[in-house]
């Protein structure tokens, strides 16, 4: 691109994609960021300098051809743009909406280094939301059956993923998934508003319809063990189980009705649609004043959704300064935006109930900021004396997840580190049992989506050359 | 889609059936659960595994109508679907020879009692059992339970059948005369479990309850059903559903099934169910 052209991209501001007005949004749970229109697509898309060398592609962690993609959009060849995109990643719809592109793509554009990065995550939501709104979503060639099966455990991001690139290369691939429907987090994790389930529901449609079998309520560890799966005619396996049981913080109080998990609250509320009860029979309690302790995406998630139930206020209880929240911000504004309160460098000491064990109040403590931890983090220290008790009759418990026991509990030689997270070689997925490849929460402990397609995209790889040459 | 093979009414408002689930009847084991969900807008719901068919690929459960969704389930039969199915939950009985075990059921805990004295019963111990209900017409699996135990002790609250009181009465004659308990498994209402394990502590006799908390996912995710354990946060879906009787703190898990008390009578409110035509509708 000669310089005068990149001169001219460079004055194209950063287009804005239109969102629901906060007042309203919080009365519903329908998604808050609207999509760009054709026209705004493609004025961003021009945007996009075409470096020769793309910072961006390394910084996606599936190395999406960014600057192809963006190219057919400024071109205007939307469906050529999907189609570029779900060569590299099947999911691109959910990785539109919930990448923290700020942290990757977004972050190494060469344009943002003068001004505001290319919207490299809106665009690839307008591609794959062009291409699914407009019917135009093919099935690529599918090469013949190699005589290779793979099973993959779990139907989140990590297993879509694997399953999607292998069965691209001729594996015949099964997922089995616990619960009732796939999806993993998509499904019950990550609000509505923020990823309607219809999406999600079209991009599994998506890996199905290239020939990827799944199989839910398939619990593996119980109905299977990983060892009848290797006996039972699968060449190899990849163990994408995700997040596991949550954490909670062993103060007292913490089983009173009303404190719930953020991954019970969030799961009653997106997989069981306890929103819409009685018309669906899994109930949840709204409360009035609601508290959600923790700092991260999973917090802002659940307090957001608490938000759109009418209560008096939600407010967000963080043992550290705003700073150390790991949180997008784009989620924490949008928070803001819809009156979310936040109660920083505070941490709850005890929940105390009334004679039904029904929640009441919380006591907390003040927090002062420390020393930097290992993290790098400075370390929060409580300040004796500062107790004080808030009203709240609904507490939500936003502060990780500990690695799911079932598939360890039966397959002993599978090698986990002291958290109970499944070892694996990083370059490769690969676990100390031959066949068997692991990634995603189940390995990181807790991360991202597309951290875990990263992983899946790598164990892929490494499940092609296995099936290939059968060297571990 | 899993579908009933097999319906029988075992009281009233207690019906017994037979599903259609050839994996998880061949790999289930006595103590184990699944979770069910009735269909698109259902709520999932634990039930104990009480027996199976492996020739016929069926699996057992018992379920008494308490709220919507097991009214909605007592509502099917032979022929019609559950949505999902899935299983086998939670971790097996510890089975070894005690000696002589007691296999203590109350109402519709007497469906989880089945399956462990007959595999207790098969490991060669002497099982002694003292199954109670409130009523006679509630009693269930009592030919069951006679078959597969040495003894069979029948109470019923009201004296319409048997010995004319409560299961925790008979536990403690046994253990008045002597009789030399290796291990005691008591299922039930809480309070009843609660009662059984205040016979046995003060003889330490090690004894077995089978937990019934508010469960979402089942599989460890979700932490619905946590309940402290000898001090201990624990997960009944994974670490459970058995444990020692002795270090379960029931009143919390008392509470804690009281949870949704109002948002179940609203449930059972908006839902009329007509007779015949065997569906729910919104009022």
């Amino acid at each position: 691109m000669d310089p005068k052209e990149i001169k001219e991209r460079m004055k194209i501001p950063r287009q804005a994609m239109s969102e629901q007005d906060p007042k309203e949004r919080v009365k519903n749970f329908y998604e808050v960021p609207q999509g760009y229109t054709p026209e705004l697509a493609m004025q961003e898309a021009k945007r996009c300098i075409q470096c020769k060398n793309p910072l961006c592609v390394g910084g996606c962690p599936v190395n999406i051809d960014i600057p192809w993609f963006v190219r057919l959009i400024a071109e205007g060849k939307f469906v050529d743009a999907a189609k570029k995109l779900k060569e590299t990643n099947a999911l691109p719809a959910v990785c539109g909406r919930v990448c923290p592109q700020e942290d990757q793509c977004e972050k190494v554009c060469l344009v943002g280094k003068k001004g505001q990065p290319v919207s490299i995550g809106r665009l690839e939501r307008f591609a794959a939301d062009y291409e699914r709104e407009h019917a135009e979503v093919t099935i690529p060639n599918i090469p013949k059956w190699t005589g290779k099966k793979v099973a993959v455990v779990g139907a989140g991001p990590a297993g879509l993923t694997v399953a999607g690139d292998l069965v691209k290369r001729g594996h015949k691939v099964t997922i089995f998934e616990a619960l009732h429907v796939a999806g993993g987090v998509l499904m019950y994790g990550i609000p509505e508003f923020r990823l309607p389930k219809k999406i999600v529901e079209s991009e599994v449609e998506y890996v199905k319809k290239m020939g990827v079998e799944i199989v839910c309520n398939a619990v593996i560890g119980k109905l299977e063990t990983i060892d009848e799966l290797l006996l039972n005619g699968y060449n190899a396996v990849f163990i994408g189980t995700g997040a596991g049981l949550p954490v909670f913080m062993n103060i007292p109080g913490e089983n009173l009705i009303g404190v719930y998990s953020a991954n019970e609250y969030l799961t009653r509320l997106n997989l069981m649609r306890a929103y819409q009860f009685p018309e669906y029979d899994t109930p949840v309690l709204r409360g009035k004043k609601v508290a959600v302790v923790g700092g991260g995406n999973t917090a802002m998630d659940a307090a957001r959704t608490a938000l759109r139930l009418c209560p008096e206020e939600v407010t967000i209880i963080y043992r550290r300064s705003r700073e150390e929240m790991p949180a997008r911000i784009e989620e924490v504004h949008h928070g803001e935006e819809e009156g979310l309160k936040f109660m920083l460098l505070t941490n709850p000491t005890r929940f105390i109930g009334d004679d039904e064990a029904r929640l009441k109040k919380v006591e907390c403590i003040k927090m002062e900021l420390g020393e930097p931890d290992e993290s790098g983090r400075r370390r929060p220290v409580p300040v004796k004396g500062s107790e004080f008790q808030i009203d709240v009759d609904v507490a939500i418990v936003a502060i990780g997840n500990g690695a799911n026991p079932l598939i360890p509990q039966t397959s002993p030689d599978i090698k986990v580190n002291k958290w109970g997270n499944i070892t694996v070689n990083q370059d490769t997925g690969r676990t100390s049992k031959k066949g068997v490849f692991s990634g995603g929460d189940i390995v990181r402990g807790g991360a991202t989506v597309i951290l875990a397609m990263g992983d899946g995209r790598k164990a892929a790889d490494s499940i092609h050359e296995y099936l290939a040459t059968g060297v571990w | 889609m899993f579908e009933i093979a097999e319906k029988k009414q075992l009281s009233h408002t207690v019906a017994l059936f037979k599903i259609k689930a050839p994996m998880i009847a061949k790999k289930r084991k006595a103590g184990q659960f699944i979770i069910i969900r009735l269909n698109e807008h259902g709520e999932r719901i634990p039930l104990t595994i009480v027996d199976s068919d492996n020739s016929e690929g069926t699996i057992t459960i018992i379920s008494q109508e308490v709220g919507k969704t097991t009214s909605m389930l007592g509502a099917l039969g032979k022929g019609d679907t559950i949505m999902d199915v899935v299983g086998p939950l939670g971790k097996a009985t510890h089975i070894e020879n005690f000696g002589t075990a007691v296999c203590v059921g109350g109402g519709i805990g007497i469906a989880p009692v089945y399956p462990i004295a007959k595999a207790l019963k098969a490991a060669g111990n002497k099982v002694i059992s003292i199954i109670g209900a409130r009523t006679k017409e509630l009693l269930i699996l009592e030919h069951e339970m006679r078959k597969t135990s040495d003894e069979l002790i029948v109470t019923t609250d009201d004296g319409s059948y048997g010995h004319h009181g409560f299961v925790t009465q008979i536990l403690q004659k046994l253990i008045d005369e002597q009789t030399k308990i290796g291990l005691v498994v008591g299922i039930g209402p809480v309070p009843m479990m609660r009662a059984v394990c205040n016979v046995t502590r003060p003889y330490k006799i090690h004894t077995v309850v089978s937990l019934n908390p508010i469960m979402v996912d089942g599989t460890g995710m979700c932490g619905s059903c946590r309940v402290t354990i000898g001090g201990k946060n624990k997960f009944v879906c994974v670490d459970g559903p058995e444990f020692d009787g002795h270090e379960v703190d029931f009143d919390e898990l008392i509470r804690r099934n009281r949870s949704y008390l109002k948002e179940e009578k609203i449930a059972m409110e908006e839902a009329t169910y007509h007779e015949g035509t065997r569906c729910y509708e919104r009022r």
